[in-house]
């Protein structure tokens, strides 16, 4: 893993002061809160319904035992004794006091994390693949890439104001595990003649307006990747519209601009700067890399696993993953138990999940966009030891990618933005199907509670977007989408429900999905063989 | 009638205007009738609540009740996490917003 040097460490330390006299010119009344809003917000810090709600950046999702910990102690000390784990990786805490946010920051920035880059029109917390590092299937290790830009991103003179908050995701497999083309730009590493480059995606995203991310280019090698992701924020912020927040992602200017006008000015503005020295230095990529090296598995370690337990095969066969090195695997965590809250986990919890990665995981841990935790490494006679302790913990769901493994925003039990509660619905939806869901095999539902799509209902094989309907919450249902590399933007089946009817829409769309299916089609697949209108004949008559 | 809320600017409660002062329990709010503009500006001044805003609310015997959703949670606490409210031993608690 990464390990801050003492430039990294200043900046995050210098920060923490820095917020430390703004918060308290604030409570002292020096500060209205209009001149407040942007500072704290660049703190991570946000005012929701009940409370300050602190957002904490894990970048790229990586993190080791002793910052596990970290947000463990401080869902303790200062929150109310959990976190919530959010689709950007990231973790944020619900009841934060605005007198104790700086003591949180600098217990932060004794274990090298910070709040940085999680609000405001900046380059947000970088997002990348769960698996890296431990995939069988990636030409490079991509945290590297996504730590690079971490560097190149963070307090980027040019870069801290832009229209409209930027997402960028960096990925080095095929198989996509970290919704990249639905990102301001994302990044898929690749390898062509022995030489390692990227292909570029710009302008996808979801909220109001969903788009997919156009491939602007083809491939581009790695000593210039830097010098060209420059060059494609250097045009969005020129021309990206300031005038009116709803146009002001880079999906918008590209969709007004075309992809073929982007590409032209983005070439033209990357033969301007790529020999100016904005790419790093082989000595400085070579230095990061060096410590993202994976650790040293042991190569006598048994490949095969006992699965007398059949509670324990279950979970083996849904939430564990093949790993590149024989004789071990990836375990994902679910924080999805039957009529729980997804991606809430309590403190004690966190400090498990830390111990289960110090014990048997080379001290490594993963968020996924998905809202759960991977342990990238451990041995495959590990395996039921490790589950085991989950069980006993109630963090064994069997349920990775199947119905009830819901990624689901707040909501409005906590967002000041939502329209509609997400959580009771992931509840009764999970308790609904929990005896059948694996019958029905991999079907990704995802719930917003409002159009800002935070809940990633557009990329779901069914989505649920919460409405208000004249002061009362009202669901829409939506079909056919994906977040993975057959990406696709999920369509509305029509009138919306109250919160039983769409639980009840969604069992008659899957009776018709099992009555509808050839052999092993997924959901997503028998959908885009027999398209919408069977599916709304279930639901409406 | 017409509630005063805001978030309290240390704590970031939800607290509701009480004629003299703020309280976390919508039980104490009143009727600030026409007044709530000249409320609001003044409090806004004391900077002692963020954001304070004016909404429309029932006048029941339990109490005021904000006629919105997202006010009645503000008012009570997230309806996944009973423990977390205000009226953690009231089983019914949850019904009052819904």
């Amino acid at each position: 893993m990464y390990r801050y040097d003492e430039y990294d460490q200043s900046i995050v330390d210098a920060r923490v002061e820095e917020f430390r006299d703004q918060v308290e010119r604030r409570l002292s009344g020096a500060l209205t809160e209009d001149q407040f809003k942007p500072l704290r917000l660049m703190n991570g810090l946000y005012l929701q319904l009940h409370a300050y709600m602190l957002r904490v950046a894990v970048p790229y999702g990586t993190l080791d035992s002793r910052q596990m910990r970290m947000l463990g102690h401080i869902a303790r000390k200062y929150d109310r004794g959990y976190g919530h784990f959010t689709t950007r990786q990231n973790i944020q805490y619900n009841w934060i006091k605005l007198a104790d946010a700086p003591d949180i920051l600098a217990e932060l920035a004794t274990v090298q994390m910070h709040a940085i880059q999680t609000s405001g029109n900046c380059i947000r917390n970088i997002s990348s693949d769960q698996f890296a590092g431990a995939a069988a299937d990636e030409v490079a290790d991509p945290r590297p890439w996504a730590e690079l830009l971490r560097q190149w991103s963070t307090f980027h003179p040019e870069f801290t104001y832009l229209p409209r908050k930027f997402k960028i995701a960096v990925i080095a497999a095929d198989e996509d595990r970290a919704a990249m083309r639905l990102h301001d730009i994302g990044i898929q590493l690749l390898e062509r003649d022995g030489v390692l480059g990227a292909k570029i995606f710009v302008g996808g995203g979801m909220g109001r307006t969903p788009m997919i991310a156009h491939e602007v280019k083809d491939f581009i090698t790695a000593d210039h990747l830097m010098s060209y992701l420059e060059a494609c924020l250097r045009v969005y912020n020129r021309y990206g519209r300031r005038d009116n927040i709803y146009k002001a992602r880079i999906k918008i200017l590209l969709h007004e601009i075309g992809v073929d006008a982007y590409r032209d000015q983005v070439e033209a503005e990357f033969a301007a700067i790529r020999d100016l020295g904005i790419d790093p230095p082989l000595a400085e990529l070579a230095r990061i890399t060096a410590m993202f090296a994976g650790p040293d598995f042991a190569s006598d370690a048994p490949d095969s696993v006992d699965r007398s337990d059949p509670d324990f095969a279950v979970w083996l066969d849904q939430n564990v993953a093949a790993h590149k090195q024989p004789g071990h695997a990836i375990v994902t965590i679910s924080l999805k138990p039957i009529g729980g809250i997804p991606g809430d986990a309590s403190a004690d919890q966190i400090d498990l999940m830390a111990d289960l990665a110090e014990r048997y995981g080379h001290d490594e841990l993963r968020v996924t966009h998905a809202q759960n935790i991977v342990l990238p490494h451990v041995r495959k006679a590990d395996l039921y030891a490790i589950w085991t302790a989950l069980r006993d913990a109630r963090l064994a769901e069997a349920n990775l990618d199947l119905i009830s493994d819901i990624i689901a925003c707040p909501g409005l039990d906590y967002c000041s933005l939502a329209n509609a509660r997400s959580i009771p619905l992931a509840q009764k939806i999970g308790e609904r199907f929990a005896g059948r869901q694996r019958e029905l095999g991999e079907l990704k539902l995802k719930i917003s509670g409002c159009i800002n799509a935070c809940g990633h209902h557009h990329a779901g094989h069914i989505g649920i977007l919460g409405v208000d309907k004249k002061g009362t919450e009202n669901y829409q249902l939506l079909l056919g989408g994906s977040g993975a590399e057959d990406v696709s933007l999920g369509k509305i089946t029509g009138p919306g429900f109250d919160e039983d009817g769409v639980v009840d829409a969604i069992e008659r769309v899957t009776d018709r999905y099992v009555a509808l299916r050839e052999a092993d089609e997924r959901f997503l697949d028998t959908y885009r063989r027999v398209g919408m209108q069977p599916f709304k004949e279930a639901i409406y008559g | 009638m017409k509630l005063l809320t805001g978030n309290d600017l240390s704590t970031g409660d939800v607290v509701w205007w009480t004629g003299r002062d703020w309280s976390r329990h919508v039980e104490d709010a009143v009727d600030v009738g026409g007044q709530g503009e000249a409320i609001l500006r003044a409090e806004e001044g004391a900077r002692r609540v963020n954001v304070p805003y004016l909404i429309d609310a029932e006048a029941t015997e339990q109490g005021p009740r904000p006629a919105h959703i997202k006010d009645r949670i503000r008012a009570l606490g997230p309806t996944v996490r009973p423990d977390l409210t205000l009226k953690p031993a009231d089983a019914d608690a949850g019904a009052w917003v819904i």
